[in-house]
């Protein structure tokens, strides 16, 4: 199965990159979840949490952010926020 | 007399020695904090990056007319932003930027634009707070270790002045003056037109396959919060890149005063040992002339 490739970028750098089974970010219309082969998307998130589950089986982590926007494009994931701060790695 | 000119050069070799240790620190400083500066520089690109896809991304898709894109005519002032730094030391750095500056200031005079300046950066505020001109914002921001907040502080003042109506000094341009870090050796500055946005960059030529976006809330809402961003995501790209300029030109200009400090002391001295030798050749005749005239007189 397709897996994502997501890339969480804040301001002044790089987060978090790596490979992903699904992602879900919090847009200003609800909560989208993302997974492999989603339709190209953009959309303005608002200030939440963003939870990424990735595929080597590990427990999900979840990231706060501030706002920004998450773009999907070809099974690419960028969430782009102007801070993220991790909330720990519990599921 | 004697003694007299050698104490002079000793006081000289002594302060040019100080001198020369304040400049080796300041060449180290600025060495160690390049490096750091660059790292910077290069972690800020993902986002720049990311968001420059995603402008150009709607930019093709949705054909939507944004304020921030559109030129404006109903005004002819525009804004002028001066990158410089907030302390000396570093060569010509400061005094290469406001020359592109005044530069700039005559061009867009000729083109009878009526520039208003903001200045980031103290060297640069006070060259223009002592000539008596009328600066629209100020910053003195650490000039060598910006950081995210300050480059917003001063993106939103210049969006908000770009969104104004003419009436409440809005302006139909937004220009930088920066130095843009070319390698350690060459650091250009450089003059860019930020707004109206031209967003060309990153557009990919493959128009037949191009994914149809889904825009959420709609394509509209979704420029507005991208381009403000983009615009600040620059603004603090432009600053690093500053600041890792400012470092460079800091530590070779420091690094270039250590060696003539150091030529100095050498030149010094020579002197110094020059004139001791004269004083003790001139002791030597009077002692010996004074033998002579005791011996003559028995």
């Amino acid at each position: 199965m397709a897996e994502l490739s997501v890339d969480l970028v804040a301001t002044d750098r790089k987060v978090w990159s790596g490979i992903a089974r699904q992602v879900s970010a919090p847009s200003v219309d609800g909560q989208i979840g993302v997974l492999p082969g989603h339709t190209p998307i953009l959309a303005v998130l608002r200030p939440g949490t963003v939870r990424v589950v990735t595929s080597d089986g590990a427990a999900p982590f979840e990231v706060h952010v501030t706002g920004g926007f998450v773009s999907v494009d070809d099974n690419l994931v960028t969430v782009v926020a102007d801070e993220i701060t991790p909330l720990g790695a519990e599921g | 007399m004697a003694g007299g000119s050698q104490r002079v050069y000793r006081q000289r070799i002594k302060s040019t020695q100080s001198l020369k240790k304040m400049f080796r620190a300041q060449e180290l400083i600025a060495a160690s904090r390049i490096g750091k500066a660059r790292a910077r520089v290069a972690a800020a690109t993902p986002f720049a990056q990311a968001i420059t896809r995603a402008v150009s991304a709607v930019a093709l898709h949705a054909h939507t007319d944004h304020p921030l894109t559109e030129p404006r005519h109903d005004t002819n002032r525009v804004a002028v932003l001066v990158i410089a730094s907030d302390r000396g030391m570093a060569g010509a750095y400061s005094a290469a930027i406001i020359r592109e500056t005044e530069r700039l200031l005559e061009r867009l005079d000729r083109e009878g634009k009526e520039p208003d300046l903001f200045v980031a950066g103290r060297r640069a505020v006070s060259y223009y707070r002592y000539r008596g001109r009328s600066l629209e914002g100020q910053w003195a921001y650490g000039s060598d270790n910006p950081t995210p907040e300050v480059a917003n502080e001063i993106a939103d003042a210049l969006l908000g002045r770009f969104e104004a109506p003419a009436a409440e000094g809005g302006v139909a341009e937004l220009h930088v003056v920066y130095t843009q870090f070319v390698n350690m050796v060459t650091q250009r500055p450089r003059v860019v037109r930020m707004l109206p946005l031209e967003v060309v960059e990153g557009v990919n030529e493959h128009d037949d396959v191009e994914p149809l976006y889904d825009f959420e809330p709609s394509a509209e809402v979704v420029l507005d919060t991208l381009l403000p961003r983009y615009v600040r995501s620059r603004l603090f790209s432009f600053l690093l890149e500053a600041a890792a300029s400012e470092l460079a030109s800091r530590q070779r200009a420091m690094h270039t005063a250590t060696d003539n400090a150091e030529d100095l002391i050498r030149t010094y001295t020579r002197l110094a040992n020059q004139a001791r030798q004269a004083d003790i050749t001139q002791e030597i005749s009077e002692i010996v002339s004074g033998a002579d005239a005791l011996a003559a007189s028995h």
